[in-house]
């Protein structure tokens, strides 16, 4: 059942406000979400102030800046600053994106920044992923043969190739499932559209044999038909990719075989 | 994992936090006029019930739904049904496979809403 309000322990309270920088014109205000797990107290909303003229062009160089020369202990992943890791996939301005791909100039006003949607969070804006991995590796993302091995590789025309094109893109951020609304009521059993998005990319690599246990893997009311085509995935993808049609495609699948 | 539900982990916000987006306010729209419409459906068999048991009960539950808060629920149900018919034809296409590229997705939501608001008034004016 859906619960719309957080739990008492969740509840955000007001936090602390670091000062100014000196000189500079108008500094950018940062309002971001820190829970630290050996004080016991509730999450609280600490408030950070930036010369955005010293700062690099993302929001993921703002928060270096801000542990790098204001507060040391705030707590996020980050690693390739380049949209290709995935790690620094957080809630900024409202959505769900990476913090380095995503540009100060795209927000107006003060920056929000909390961990990832409905997730435990371990610390600040680190968010508990385990859950989210063990639905990925449950739809089996790998090649699953019957045939015996070729002796070189498994071939594929260059057009079967063409159909893994927006699926293998995916560097399972996490931004399209936390921003899900059926995956925030029903996360312990919908698998949520990174999940699925990657159970379409096996059901139609040419080389996968298969896709009928796939199917029956999937086949129940709430690993796959969960989805409502809210459309948040997709509008939400920083690598631009759409989970949306992808778990159309495999509700497809379903009824095709049947017929 | 070893850590795992270590200490008294909050759940980070989500709705509190997340911006409402057209797709995702559309959506909530059609369950919504969805649930209207079932107690909608009450509503007509209270009046035809009302009908069949006497005409002093009739006259009662016809003058309420004649009243003009009853002309405003009934308003409200033409343009639930209107949206939730029109909707429920972008869901079919949907389910097809078509209309996923989040431009078309967010124009045919507009087409639905705009759709069912001249739906409505073409029913007053016809009805």
């Amino acid at each position: 059942m859906a619960e719309f309000a957080l739990p008492k322990n969740s509840r955000i309270t007001k936090g602390k406000t670091w000062p100014k920088p000196d000189g500079g014109a108008d500094p950018r205000a940062f309002r971001i979400y820190r829970w630290d797990p050996d004080s016991g107290a509730n999450p609280r909303l600490d408030s950070y102030y930036l010369d955005l003229d010293k700062c690099g062009p993302m929001v993921l160089d703002a928060i270096i800046m801000i542990k790098n020369e204001i507060d040391p202990t705030l707590t996020f992943r980050r690693s390739c600053r380049e949209g290709i890791c995935g790690s620094c996939a957080m809630n900024i301005d409202g959505i769900n994106t990476l913090a380095c791909t995503y540009g100060l100039d795209e927000i107006r006003g003060e920056v929000k920044i909390y961990p990832l949607p409905h997730l435990e969070v371990v610390k600040d804006l680190i968010p508990d992923l385990t859950h989210f991995y063990a639905q990925h590796a449950s739809v089996k993302p790998w090649l699953e043969t019957e045939t015996p091995a070729p002796e070189r590789e498994w071939r594929q025309s260059i057009e079967d190739r063409e159909k893994l094109d927006g699926l293998y893109e995916c560097v399972m951020c996490a931004c399209c499932s936390t921003a899900c609304p059926s995956y925030w009521w029903n996360s312990e059993r919908y698998l949520g559209p990174a999940a699925l998005l990657h159970a379409y990319r096996w059901l139609i690599d040419s080389r996968d044999e298969a896709a009928g246990e796939r199917l029956d893997d999937l086949e129940d009311p709430f690993r796959l038909y969960r989805c409502h085509t809210i459309m948040s995935c997709t509008k939400t993808c920083p690598k631009g990719l759409n989970p949306a049609k992808a778990i159309a495609e495999i509700k497809k699948m379903m009824i095709e075989r049947q017929v | 994992m070893a850590d795992l539900n270590r200490g008294n982990r909050p759940l980070s916000p989500h709705l509190q936090i997340y911006r409402p987006q057209l797709t995702s306010v559309l959506s909530i729209f059609h369950r919504m006029t969805g649930v209207g419409l079932t107690l909608g459906v009450v509503l007509l068999v209270w009046w035809l019930i009302a009908a069949a048991t006497s005409p002093g009960y009739f006259a009662v539950v016809d003058g309420l739904l004649t009243s003009w808060l009853g002309y405003l629920v009934l308003l409200g149900l033409t343009w639930a049904l209107a949206y939730h018919m029109l909707n429920g034809i972008r869901h079919l296409v949907w389910d097809l496979g078509y209309g996923f590229e989040m431009q078309t997705a967010e124009r045919s939501g507009i087409a639905v809403v705009i759709g069912s608001g001249v739906l409505s008034v073409l029913l007053w004016l016809v009805a």
